[in-house]
């Protein structure tokens, strides 16, 4: 079970401790973590390398003390080299959180990268790196609200976890996803969507489905559905494509202090 | 130490200016906000500083632009990993907006609030003496709104977190209150070199 207790409260910025001051954007409601946890670096041990796409693959690991995780939540990862050197980045946890003793990270291997590059031409079942988190509830999705997720490239990662554990925990609250990729080859996890999910192709797409980005023709639908009390929207990917995304649901009128972010730089 | 198989990481040069854990990010200068990036100008920015102070009061663009320019060059370290050397912002120092309130003797603390709603906490100390600024130029040019533009709160010997973007104003507190981030299980401090990214470091 997840350590992480929901708590949270909507547009809780200025109802927080009592000397916070009131803001003219609320901030979405927070999530708390365990501290505890997100203190510790663990060793975790490779189990299983998956290819999802050319340049993306999914790695398991058994981490025996994985305290659980909210879906959405990411952890540290650091590889340390025979000097003493250690490299860290932030993954996000692909796997949903009732995986006991297990976590997947699904990554895209980043040309010239120090740590995916690792991963993608030297890691092998066996390897071990060391791990902490899990990390930041912000972005975290419980499971209690209707959940609009908009991701591209490897930021469709910690929203599949949010799907899967849909799915594992047999949740029937609104959940939809709105994902881009270049073209369906690079559709990661596409063997998984079901009608939750619309994908949008920016450069090449099967016959008869259109080329293009991601338009407020394709968002315009899902806000149309608005479920009761709303949707809690979740946008993933690269800087500019979050910029893009969570333009298009404020002018389509998703509130400001619904839209909850991740970048991933 | 628990070495990584067949890891020897990129070639590199002893760098005494990066912090345990931190790689170089070059000319990159990635952007990391939870939140919306607000649609805010200078017409509609306004900074106010409040709490336990002799007098509370409000800039707003003009007004702020009238005291004493202050740059910072230096390098800044993100708690994500990245560091990013010798960057140029400019704006004022943060002491001469203290000046003009006047911090009671009892304020040890601030929380830094945005105009989106993110609030941060900082030891009063960090932000005194030259060590904080409100920027609103970045290598010479108006600070770009994912960075924070229209103005930021910048307090570059502290994890990039605690440089509030799109920066509202600070409340002069005399106890440590959590903000943003370090509810959602960030250290309260964030001293790079120490390397305190998550509570309990
Ligand atoms: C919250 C969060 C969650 C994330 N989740 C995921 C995820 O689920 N999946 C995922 O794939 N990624 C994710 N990322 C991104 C991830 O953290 C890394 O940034 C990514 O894997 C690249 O790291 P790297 O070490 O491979 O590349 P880096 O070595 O950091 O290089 C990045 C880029 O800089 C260039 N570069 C930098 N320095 C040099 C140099 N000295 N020489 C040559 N080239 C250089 C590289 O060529 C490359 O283009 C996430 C990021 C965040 C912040």
């Amino acid at each position: 079970m997840p350590t992480a207790a929901a708590t949270a409260a909507p547009g809780s910025a200025s109802a927080g401790p009592a000397s916070t001051p009131p803001t003219r954007f609320a901030v979405p409601g927070r999530i708390a973590v365990s501290n505890r946890a997100a203190a510790l670096w663990q060793t975790a041990t490779l189990t299983e390398i998956r290819r999802e796409t050319p340049a993306v693959s999914t790695f398991r690991f058994a981490v025996p003390c994985w305290a659980g995780h909210l879906p959405g939540q990411h952890l540290m990862l650091r590889l340390t080299a025979g000097d003493g050197y250690t490299a860290q980045r932030h993954y996000s946890l692909a796997s949903p959180p009732d995986d006991a003793g297990h976590i997947e990270l699904t990554l895209d291997h980043v040309e010239g990268g120090e740590v995916s590059g690792w991963f993608h031409t030297e890691a092998r079942p066996g390897d071990e790196v060391e791990v902490r988190g899990p990390l930041s509830g912000f972005f975290a999705w419980p499971g209690d609200r209707p959940a609009l997720l908009v991701g591209a490239g490897s930021g469709v990662v910690p929203l599949m976890s949010m799907i899967r554990h849909r799915r594992a925990a047999g949740l029937d609250v609104p959940l939809r996803l709105l994902v881009s990729a270049r073209g369906p080859e690079e559709l990661i996890h596409a063997a998984e969507y079901g009608a939750e999910t619309t994908a949008v192709f920016t450069r090449r797409a099967p016959e008869g489905v259109p080329v293009g980005r991601l338009s407020a023709a394709h968002v315009a639908p899902l806000l149309a559905e608005r479920p009761a009390g709303g949707w809690e929207a979740y946008v993933c990917g690269s800087n500019a494509f979050a910029e893009h995304a969570s333009r298009l649901l404020v002018e389509a009128g998703q509130p400001v202090d619904r839209i909850r972010i991740e970048r991933f730089g | 130490m628990n070495v990584t198989r067949g890891f020897t990481g990129r070639p590199r040069v002893h760098n005494p200016g990066l912090p345990p854990g931190q790689y170089d990010a070059g000319d990159d200068w990635p952007v990391l906000s939870a939140e919306v990036t607000p649609d805010l100008t200078p017409a509609d920015w306004t900074f106010r500083i409040d709490g336990l102070v002799a007098e509370p009061r409000s800039w707003d663009w003009d007004e702020a632009h009238t005291l004493p320019a202050s740059a910072y060059e230096g390098d800044i370290h993100c708690v994500t990993s990245w560091s990013k050397f010798g960057v140029r912002f400019a704006g004022v120092s943060l002491d001469a907006f203290l000046d003009v309130v006047r911090p009671d003797a009892s304020a040890t603390h601030a929380v830094a609030y945005s105009h989106s709603g993110y609030t941060t906490n900082l030891p009063l100390a960090d932000l005194t003496d030259g060590r904080a600024w409100i920027a609103w130029e970045y290598d010479g040019k108006p600070l770009p709104a994912e960075h924070g533009g229209p103005a930021r709160l910048l307090v570059p010997h502290l994890y990039f977190w605690k440089s509030a973007k799109w920066i509202a104003g600070l409340r002069l507190l005399d106890h440590d209150e959590p903000g943003f981030w370090e509810q959602n299980g960030y250290h309260a401090r964030g001293n790079p070199w120490e390397e305190q990214r998550y509570s309990g470091d």
